[in-house]
């Protein structure tokens, strides 16, 4: 369950910024997940919940921008799509990938009041 | 109190600013009070890593390996791959020439530790409670405790679990993901995220082997799939066969480490 401390780690960057962005109360966090992340987005959202309450993103709605997975394939040298780490390249077979994309766990941006 | 990191970590801090940030909004935002109905929704940018926080105690911890000369390893499998076995051996055959230190993650118990202090190095337990992982700023904490010497070697023992710490940088110069035979040769696929991020796989209690119909090839073939660069080391930790080369490789990366760069 390490999604909750993802949680946890997203609403204190939520409180950091409430004084920098001068706001008091989230309504919406759109978050880009990867899908090499590592992140299973059912838990993120259940726990999502359950760490804002009380807090000022209680009840604020999580958008989750889910971005695909892309490798260098260096038989290829092109970028390709993957699905999963263990993918294989789809165009020659080879396992020679170097992810470059998909991985990342980022708060985009935020509506506030 | 916390040296590296000032930390309050608390929620009551953030309640305070709540209370002055209100004050606040009523100063200077009057046009807000004066147009009821009207939304005061904004949106706002952040383009912030989710783990920022932890990576930003990593890397301190990775400065302060670093002035120090130190190898730290942090050494990830499931539960009951023999890890902290495979460390009592490996201290065993190192402490005369090398200085070594453990931090020992587990949700409970101070069991493994005790292990360590038992070979005649000093070991620090952090005791997850609820949480499945280890984190940087836990880790930075140990170092106040442990105060380790320069040039010595770290072992961080991680909750046995082969999904969360794959997420945690704890400014280790490698993850070790240890697999024992006795798990089955599909692991590195089932847990693709640990062994994509795990420098050395090592494959443990080979002594078992005649016993299982555990096909190794397999095995490494599935964790080159889901890491090309990923170098792997069969051993019994138990018997002690092909101990030589894991010994090998970390006085090679020690060495590596107390290399001074400019």
């Amino acid at each position: 369950m390490h999604e909750m401390s993802l949680c946890e780690s997203i609403l204190q960057v939520l409180e950091q910024q409430a004084e920098a962005q001068q706001y008091s109360k989230v309504k919406t966090v759109w978050l880009e997940i990867g899908a090499l992340s590592n992140v299973e987005t059912d838990a993120l959202r259940f726990s999502f919940d359950v760490v804002m309450q009380g807090s000022l993103a209680d009840h604020a709605q999580l958008e989750i921008i889910e971005v695909p997975g892309q490798a260098w394939c260096m038989p290829c040298s092109r970028n390709v799509v993957v699905q999963q780490l263990y993918d294989l390249c789809p165009h020659c077979g080879s396992h020679q990938l170097q992810v470059n994309s998909g991985d990342q766990m980022r708060i985009k941006e935020l509506e506030v009041e | 109190m916390c040296g590296v990191c000032g930390c309050g970590e608390g929620h009551s801090h953030s309640h305070d600013h709540d209370h002055t940030h209100e004050h606040h909004d009523h100063d200077h935002d009057a046009e807000h009070a004066h147009a009821p109905g009207l939304s005061q929704k904004r949106m706002v940018q952040i383009e912030q890593d989710i783990l920022a926080k932890n990576n930003r105690y990593a890397a301190e911890n990775r400065r302060y390996f670093g002035e120090r000369g130190m190898l730290v390893l942090n050494l990830v499998s499931s539960p009951g791959s023999g890890k902290t076995t495979l460390l009592t051996e490996t201290i065993a055959r190192l402490k005369d020439d090398l200085d070594i230190t453990v931090i020992e993650g587990d949700q409970q118990t101070a069991r493994d530790a005790e292990r360590i202090r038992a070979t005649g190095v000093p070991a620090l337990q952090i005791n997850t409670g609820k949480g499945c992982h280890l984190d940087a700023h836990r880790v930075g904490h140990a170092l106040e405790t442990l105060q380790p010497k320069d040039h010595s070697l770290l072992f961080i023992e991680n909750v046995g679990n082969l999904v969360c710490p794959s997420s945690f940088d704890l400014g280790e110069a490698h993850k070790v993901v240890i697999l024992s035979v006795t798990e089955g040769e599909d692991k590195p696929i089932k847990y693709p995220d640990m062994f994509h991020a795990a420098d050395l796989m090592i494959l443990n209690k080979t002594d078992l082997l005649p016993y299982l119909d555990f096909d190794s090839e397999q095995c490494i073939q599935y964790a080159k799939q889901v890491n090309p660069r990923i170098k792997i080391l069969s051993l019994s930790a138990k018997t002690g066969e092909g101990m030589d080369s894991w010994l090998r490789w970390l006085k090679a990366e020690l060495e590596l480490q107390r290399i001074d760069y400019a």
